[in-house]
C-alpha cells in the first residue's frame, strides 16, 4: 500500500492531512527567532481576542447580574438570569421556532441551490447567462432582501398577497404567526440559494469527466446515476454548506426577520437571535440578554461538534 | 453658477470662524422623514440665534434605537450632551440618577429659571419626579386623538363619535356604507396605556410607579380594561374595527387611502396625514369610556423630551442650558408645534398660535392641546414603569393573539400581568 504513489488530493483534504500527520521534527524549525512567528499571528490573534474572547467573557459575566442598562448598578442573580430564560414558555417556543426556521431554511435554500445547480451543470448554450442570473441574487445586502421581502408581502399592497388571495389564500403577514413565518422562510432561502448554487455548481465540475463517463455505462437510470456518483462526491461541499446554511439561518436572517418584523415582533415568529436583541437593545436587559447569547453560544457549539465527529466521518474527502 | 461658488465659499469661511470659538455640543433623536427636517431647522435657528454655541442632530433611527445608542454610548463614555428619549423609556433613564443632570438644574446652573407653569397642565408631570421637578426637558409632545373621515361621516349620515357608546351606535351605519368604522394605530399606547389616563383608572401600584420601583406591579387586569378589551374583541368580529398587527404605518394606511372612518393615531401625525390623506379629514378627542365613573380626562402625553447628559465639560453644559431655554420660547415653540403638528408645550406658544388664526386654518392641530387641557385625574398625570418598552413588547405579542382567536381577552391581559410584574420586579434589582 505504502509503496504506491499517493493521488493527488484536492486541497481541503490535504490541508487536513497536513494537520492529521505526525509532526516532523526537522520542518518545525523554520524561524531564527521564536518571536517572529508570534509575530505573524498577532494581528489574527488580536481580531480573534477584540471580537470574540473578549465579549464572550464580557457576555458570560454579565448573565450572572441584573443590571442598570446606564452601567450604574447590578446585583448579582447567580444563575436566576437562565432559569428566566429557560423556565419561560415563550422563550420555549421561541427556540422551537428557530429549530423549525433553521431546518426549513437549511434543507430548502441546499435543496433548491443543488437542484439548480445540477440543472445549470447541463446546459450548454447562454451558461454564463443563466450562472450570473442565479449568482446576482447573492449581492443584494440582508436588510435589502427584507425590504423587497416585506413590498412583496405587505398587506395593503403586496403583489404574492393578491396572488395568494386568487387562490384563496387570505394572507395577513404581521398579523397571521404562520403567515409571517412563511414569508420569512421565503425570502431567507431567496437570499441563500445563490449562494449554494455556486459552491454546488463548483463541486459538481470538480467531478472528473472520466468518472462521469464511467457512471453512465454502468447505469442507464440517471437519478440513480446522480444517487451514487454525483452525490458521493458533492459530500464535501454538501458538509461544509451544511454548516454555514445552518449558521445562516441561525444568524444571518436577522436583519431579514428584523426588517420583516419592522421593529415590533407583537405575536410574529422570531428567531433565539433576534430574542437576544430585542431584550438586550429594545428592552435595556443586559442579565437577560446575555444569559440567552451564552445559551445561544452553547447551542451552536455542541450542534458543531456533533457535526464534526458524526457527520464528518461519513463524508469522503477525494 | 459663480454665485453659489461664492456663497458657498462665503458659507464654508464662515462655517469654519464658527468653529474656531464656539462650543460644539450634539444632540441624539429618533426621529425621521419630515419631522427630522424640522429638528435640522430648530438647530438652525439655535446656531444662527448666538454664536458662542453649535449644536448638531444626530438621527439615530427610531426612539427605542436613540435610546439603545444614548445607553452604549454612556457606557463607553461617548454620550452625546442631549439625548432624546421617549415615553415608554422614561422610566428608564431617569432612574439612571448619574446618567443625566435634572433640566431644571441643569438651567438653573447656567443662569436660567425654568417656570413651571408656563407649561401646559398634561405636560408638567410625565417627565418630572415626583416632586414635580423637571429631570426631562418636553420637547415633542404628542396626544393620541381620533382622526375622523369626513366623507365617511357624510355618506352615513353621522358625527364623530365622543364615547365608545356613540361609537358603537354609529359603527353598523358606517359598516353598511362601506367603511372599516374604526382602526388605531399602536394599541399600547391608544387602548391600554391611555385607557388609564383617559377614564382615569391606576395604571400601576406605587402611584403609577412614581413613588418607588420596589413592589410596584401593573393592573392589566383592571375589571375597567377587560371590560373595554371585550367590547374591542366583539367590535373586530362584527367587522367594526380593522386590526392589521402592531406597526404603526399599516393601520394608519387604510385611513389614508379614505377605507376608514376612524382612524386613532397621534397629533403627531397630524403633518404627514394632510400630505397623504385622499380625502377631506378631521380630528376629536380619543373616546372615553362612558361606563367608568369620573372619565374623560386628560390622555397621557406621548412623543419624547430630551435630557442632558452628565459627564460634559462646563462650557458644553453652558450650551444645553442655552438650548434647552431657546427651546421654551414662544417663536420656537409656535415653529415646532405648527410644523410638525405636536403639540404647543407652553401656554404662550399655544395663545400666540390662537392669535395668530392657526386653529380656525388647522382645527385639527388645536384637538391634541384641548385634550392635554382637559381636567387631570388623579392617573392621567403619568407612570414610571421600569422595562416598560420589553411590556409593551408582551402587550403587541398579546394583542395579535386576542385578535387572531389564539387567547381570549381575560387570558391575554392576565399574561401581560404576569409577565409585566416579573420584569417589574427584575427592574427594582438593576439599581440595587
Amino acid at each position: 500500500m505504502t509503496d504506491l504513489p499517493a493521488p493527488p488530493l484536492p486541497r481541503l483534504a490535504r490541508l487536513r492531512a497536513r494537520f492529521l500527520a505526525a509532526p516532523e521534527p526537522a520542518k518545525r524549525v523554520q524561524f531564527d527567532r521564536p518571536l517572529l512567528p508570534w509575530l505573524f499571528l498577532l494581528p489574527q490573534l488580536a481580531v480573534i481576542v477584540v471580537f470574540f474572547y473578549w465579549p464572550s467573557v464580557q457576555a458570560i459575566t454579565s448573565s450572572f447580574y441584573i443590571e442598570d442598562p446606564f452601567g450604574f448598578g447590578s446585583t448579582f442573580v447567580g444563575m436566576e438570569n437562565y432559569g428566566d430564560a429557560l423556565g419561560s414558555a415563550e422563550y420555549r417556543r421561541i427556540a422551537g421556532f428557530t429549530a423549525f426556521f433553521t431546518v426549513m431554511v437549511t434543507a430548502l435554500a441546499l435543496g433548491l441551490g443543488l437542484l439548480l445547480a445540477v440543472k445549470a451543470d447541463k446546459v450548454i448554450r447562454g451558461r454564463s447567462a443563466y450562472r450570473t442570473a442565479l449568482i446576482s441574487v447573492y449581492a443584494i445586502a440582508p436588510p435589502v432582501a427584507g425590504l423587497m421581502g416585506m413590498m412583496l408581502f405587505d398587506q395593503h399592497i403586496g403583489p404574492f398577497v393578491k396572488l395568494a388571495g386568487w387562490f384563496g389564500w387570505d394572507m395577513k403577514v404581521g398579523l397571521n404567526y404562520w403567515d409571517t413565518a412563511f414569508a420569512m422562510i421565503v425570502v431567507s432561502v431567496w437570499k441563500q440559494v445563490p449562494y449554494n448554487f455556486i459552491f454546488f455548481l463548483s463541486g459538481l465540475q470538480g467531478i472528473p469527466a472520466a468518472v462521469r463517463e464511467a457512471a453512465v455505462i454502468d447505469c442507464k437510470n440517471g437519478l440513480r446515476r446522480f444517487a451514487g456518483i454525483t452525490l458521493p462526491l458533492l459530500a464535501p461541499t454538501g458538509f461544509f454548506l451544511l454548516i454555514i446554511n445552518i449558521t445562516y439561518a441561525l444568524f444571518d436572517t436577522f436583519a431579514v426577520i428584523d426588517v420583516m418584523v419592522k421593529d415590533k415582533p407583537a405575536n410574529n415568529p422570531i428567531t433565539l437571535v433576534y430574542k437576544v436583541y430585542l431584550d438586550g437593545f429594545r428592552g435595556n436587559d443586559i442579565g437577560g440578554s446575555s444569559a440567552q447569547s451564552v445559551i445561544l453560544m452553547l447551542v451552536v457549539l455542541v450542534l458543531t461538534l456533533v457535526q464534526f465527529r458524526y457527520l464528518e466521518r461519513r463524508v469522503h474527502y477525494g | 453658477m459663480k454665485k453659489t461658488l461664492v456663497a458657498a465659499t462665503a458659507f464654508a469661511m464662515t462655517a469654519q470662524a464658527a468653529l474656531a470659538e464656539t462650543t460644539q455640543i450634539t444632540w441624539w433623536h429618533g426621529m425621521g422623514g419630515a419631522n427630522e427636517q424640522v429638528i435640522n431647522q430648530v438647530a438652525e435657528k439655535f446656531n444662527a440665534a448666538q454664536s458662542a454655541c453649535a449644536i448638531t442632530p444626530v438621527s439615530k433611527g427610531t426612539y427605542e434605537e436613540a435610546l439603545a445608542a444614548g445607553i452604549a454610548a454612556f457606557r463607553s463614555g461617548e454620550q452625546p450632551n442631549i439625548l432624546q428619549v421617549f415615553d415608554a423609556g422614561a422610566a428608564t433613564i431617569i432612574n439612571a440618577k448619574g446618567a443625566t443632570i435634572p433640566a431644571e438644574d441643569i438651567l438653573a446652573q447656567n443662569g436660567h429659571k425654568l417656570d413651571r407653569d408656563a407649561f401646559i397642565d398634561g405636560i408638567r408631570y410625565f417627565y418630572a419626579d415626583a416632586n414635580g421637578k423637571f429631570i426631562g426637558m418636553p420637547f415633542n409632545s404628542s396626544a393620541p386623538i381620533m382622526y375622523v373621515n369626513d366623507d365617511a361621516m357624510k355618506k352615513a349620515g353621522v358625527t364623530p363619535p365622543k364615547t365608545w357608546a356613540e361609537f358603537e351606535a354609529i359603527a353598523p351605519k358606517l359598516k353598511e356604507a362601506g367603511y372599516t368604522p374604526l382602526v388605531a394605530s399602536q394599541l399600547t399606547w391608544m387602548f391600554f396605556e391611555n385607557y388609564f389616563s383617559r377614564n382615569n383608572v391606576q395604571m400601576a401600584s406605587n402611584n403609577n410607579g412614581y413613588d418607588g420601583f420596589e413592589g410596584t406591579e401593573l393592573h392589566a387586569t383592571s375589571p375597567e380594561l377587560l371590560a373595554f378589551w371585550t367590547r374591542v374583541k366583539d367590535w373586530h368580529d362584527k367587522g367594526l374595527f380593522g386590526y392589521y398587527g402592531a406597526g404603526w404605518a399599516d393601520n394608519q394606511k387604510p385611513f389614508e387611502e379614505g377605507k376608514v372612518a376612524l382612524w386613532i393615531g397621534s397629533s403627531g401625525s397630524f403633518g404627514g396625514l394632510s400630505k397623504t390623506a385622499v380625502m377631506p379629514f378631521s380630528a376629536d378627542f380619543l373616546p372615553y369610556d362612558e361606563t367608568v365613573k369620573d372619565g374623560n380626562k386628560s390622555s397621557f402625553i406621548g412623543g419624547a423630551s430630551l435630557f442632558a447628559m452628565s459627564g460634559k465639560p462646563e462650557a458644553e453644559n453652558k450650551c444645553t442650558a442655552d438650548f434647552f431655554n431657546f427651546l421654551t420660547t414662544t417663536d420656537i415653540q409656535k415653529f415646532y408645534h405648527q410644523a410638525t403638528g405636536y403639540v404647543a408645550i407652553t401656554k404662550a406658544a399655544y395663545e400666540a398660535s390662537k392669535a395668530e388664526g392657526w386653529y380656525e386654518k388647522h382645527p385639527q392641530a388645536e384637538v391634541g392641546i384641548k385634550q392635554l387641557l382637559l381636567p387631570q385625574g388623579e392617573w392621567s398625570k403619568g407612570y414610571r414603569l421600569g422595562f416598560y418598552p420589553q411590556i409593551r413588547v408582551i402587550e403587541e405579542r398579546e394583542y395579535n393573539k386576542i385578535f387572531a382567536g389564539e387567547t381570549t381577552v381575560e387570558d391575554a391581559f392576565k399574561t401581560i400581568e404576569t409577565e409585566g410584574n416579573e420584569l417589574l420586579a427584575k427592574f427594582a434589582k438593576t439599581s440595587g
